[in-house]
């Protein structure tokens, strides 16, 4: 594949047809396509609207507590002994992770097209929960779908999402991880199309989700781009993020991609290495393809089949990504890279015993490349590292992989 | 240019009966008795053969196809034996069409045009393709149109009044009226919903109207026959298939034979409504 001309702006896509270059797109069921054209409109509709923005703003404010802070890891700076870290803490949100930020806003706009059902899929079931929680707070139905797989490995989550009144549907099908569980959602939509609103849980599927979802968690970079100004007096050096989906990346990503001295990475589960199959590094060792709505990286065998893939974190478990990290990756914006799941894990144990801070697994996929990073740069340089979510959730997994009795 | 699917329908037409499409997926449980049962169809009284191209991903399917689709794929069933499936089915029959039915991902990873000239020199006369709606023709529909496929699109009962010529635009050969809101195999709905329907299609085209989506008895078939041009029977084909094997995947009927006394059924349901 040739490499598309250096665009004047990183920030301009999609185009009219949910287009980044060749990636995103509308690759759904005719039933599908009249839903999507009609969410697009009412999306279109409230973004720019006043009293949409004051409020989701007020939302966020009071019922998520934002801004979220840009917190100085000092420790763990000093430990590694070179540019100065500071994690973007979407850990402290309500509910525990960055997911919140993109679930108010599709609430919000659910009610607006009078939708009364809400089915979402999770992965790690911090999605899963944060649509829950949004469900109750604003008295509608809630359905998740998740893979049997996870429904195992995330069970403090399980309960969570059943407190919350939602009903949690395990997915058996394939390897029962993220990549199923949206299947089954998407069956979901295109049987119930009346009443239904698909709170789907990353910056994926057709179009206009990923626009969607980018711009209700650009609030993270928006912030963390203030914010980093005022403690520093300078934009950062380097901004790093775990991509499952790629929500909580793109968000911090997007206000800083025309920012040319800001060096972007982006992390993808390396599970037991690119070797094998036991990965979920789409962008790195995949090639593009159309899944789930759109077209972007995908694992996947000679025969266009989708492979299931590998990570200890179940938030990063699929085999695709959003179809906007496609298009940064192959425009070069974007550097892409693997961690593998003993990384993570040694990630994970180093941020709780130098900064006291549990995070999610995924976000310590973020961390443990940050701490591969920062001893290459200057003590004068500058990191941000996307917290995307904290550890509670991951406790059990990782204990289990430490021998710890349980 | 008339294709296979055209000269079928319009003998039909002269027969004055509606049209028994039947589906079945490509490899399922295996090449050799899939390829048997492929060859059973046209003298069970099938009139249009749909070739499953099975998907790890089948997003608008149901269990039954879903099940089907893995057995396809475990069995070691691809995109290039799909077409070798054709090919064979061909040498003993040069009359039936067959319509290639499936999802993008495997074509687009074969490769459009490599797929296109594979699949016209296989004898593949017609493609529906779930996750390409009009918005996307680009991609396969216009090319595989030059290349003398008929592309057949999907309409729902979501597709309103002001979107149907837009999906009915680049479709040939028939219509596939998708009969319900949801995956393959579930419950039919009543069959005033579906003449309606089919009338209203009616009004922006001259393509026989196929109906699909739910159909598992002669007594439906028969119903869905006397408001459309065609029946499409699916998930019960695939069904019975499974029903041959007991739960430790032993063959315990022919699955060629199963599936022709089901489709013999449906056939003399759909028949023994003369259209008017
Ligand atoms: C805490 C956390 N971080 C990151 C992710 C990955 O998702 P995304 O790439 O959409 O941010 C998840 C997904 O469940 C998560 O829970």
């Amino acid at each position: 594949m040739t490499a598309p001309m250096e665009p004047n702006s990183f920030r301009i896509g999609p185009d009219d047809e949910g287009m980044y270059g060749i990636f995103g797109g509308r690759f759904v069921a005719e039933t599908l396509m009249p839903l999507i054209l009609d969410l697009e409109k009412h999306w279109n509709a409230a973004k720019d609207e006043p009293a949409f923005r004051a409020e989701l703003d007020h939302l966020g404010r009071h019922y998520t507590g934002r801004p979220s802070p840009l917190y100085f890891a000092e420790r763990l700076t000093e430990h590694l002994g070179g540019a100065k870290i500071y994690f973007k803490r979407e850990d402290l949100n309500h509910t525990g992770s960055h997911k919140i930020n993109n679930c108010l806003g599709q609430i919000l706009l659910a009610k607006r097209m009078g939708k009364t059902r809400i089915i979402a899929e999770t992965g790690a079931g911090q999605h899963g929960v944060a649509s829950a929680t949004v469900a109750a707070r604003f008295g509608l139905p809630c359905i998740v779908y998740m893979g049997a797989t996870d429904v195992e490995r995330q069970k403090p989550n399980v309960f969570r999402m059943n407190l919350l009144g939602a009903e949690v549907k395990p997915v058996s099908s394939g390897h029962g991880t993220l990549k199923d569980a949206m299947n089954e959602a998407l069956r979901d939509w295109v049987t119930n199309v009346e009443d239904t609103y698909y709170l789907i849980g990353t910056a994926a599927g057709p179009h206009p989700y990923p626009e969607l979802v980018r711009d209700l968690q650009s609030v993270i970079g928006t912030e963390a781009r203030e914010q980093i100004q005022e403690l520093e007096g300078r934009l950062p050096d380097a901004i790093v993020a775990a991509v499952g989906g790629g929500s909580n990346a793109i968000g911090l990503f997007h206000p800083f991609l025309d920012d040319r001295q800001v060096a972007i990475h982006g992390v993808e589960a390396g599970g037991h290495g690119l070797a094998g199959d036991e990965h979920c590094a789409s962008m790195t060792a995949g090639r593009p393809g159309v899944l789930h709505g759109n077209r972007t990286y995908l694992l996947q065998n000679d025969d266009g089949q989708i492979l299931d893939g590998h990570s200890v974190s179940a938030g990063l478990d699929y085999p695709g990504v959003g179809p906007e990290h496609s298009w940064l990756k192959d425009s070069g914006r974007v550097i892409y890279s693997p961690i593998l799941d003993e990384e993570a894990i040694e990630a994970f144990q180093m941020t709780t015993r130098l900064e006291g801070i549990i995070p999610a697994l995924e976000s310590a996929h973020a961390i443990a490349h940050a701490i591969k990073l920062a001893p290459t740069m200057g003590r004068d340089q500058i990191m941000i590292v996307n917290f995307s979510g904290r550890g509670d959730k991951d406790v059990h997994t990782v204990g289990k992989m430490l021998g710890m009795e349980m | 240019m008339t294709t296979r699917i055209d000269r079928r329908f319009a003998r039909l037409k002269e027969e004055n009966r509606p049209a028994l499409v039947t589906y079945f997926m490509g490899g399922d449980p295996d090449y050799e008795t899939s390829l048997s049962i492929m060859k059973a169809l046209p003298a069970a009284g099938s009139d249009v053969i749909e070739l499953g191209m099975p998907f790890s991903d089948p997003m608008a399917d149901g269990p039954a196809i879903q099940a089907a689709g893995l057995r396809a794929l475990k069995s070691g069933q691809t995109l290039a034996k799909t077409l070798q499936m054709a090919r064979d089915f061909r040498e003993g029959d040069d009359d039936t069409p067959i319509v290639m039915m499936g999802y993008y991902n495997p074509i687009y990873i074969y490769g459009v045009e490599r797929f296109l000239s594979d699949a016209k020199e296989a004898g593949i006369d017609g493609l529906i393709i779930v996750d390409l709606p009009p918005e996307m023709d680009q991609e396969l529909c216009v090319p595989a149109i030059k290349a003398g496929l008929n592309f057949i699109r999907l309409a729902t009962p979501t597709t309103d009044e002001e979107r149907l010529p837009k999906v009915l635009e680049n479709t040939s050969g028939f219509v596939y009226y998708v009969s319900m809101t949801g995956v393959t195999g579930s419950a039919l709905p009543d069959t005033n919903n579906v003449s309606a329907a089919v009338s209203r299609i009616k009004e922006h085209t001259d393509l026989p109207i196929c109906v699909g989506f739910g159909v598992k008895t002669a007594r439906q078939a028969k119903a869905i026959g006397e408001a459309a041009d065609g029946v499409v029977v699916g998930s019960a084909i695939v069904a019975a298939i499974a029903q041959c094997y007991d739960d430790n995947g032993k063959r315990i009927e022919d699955p060629a034979e199963a599936v022709a006394t089901l489709v013999k059924g449906l056939a003399d349901g759909v028949r023994s409504r003369q259209m008017a």
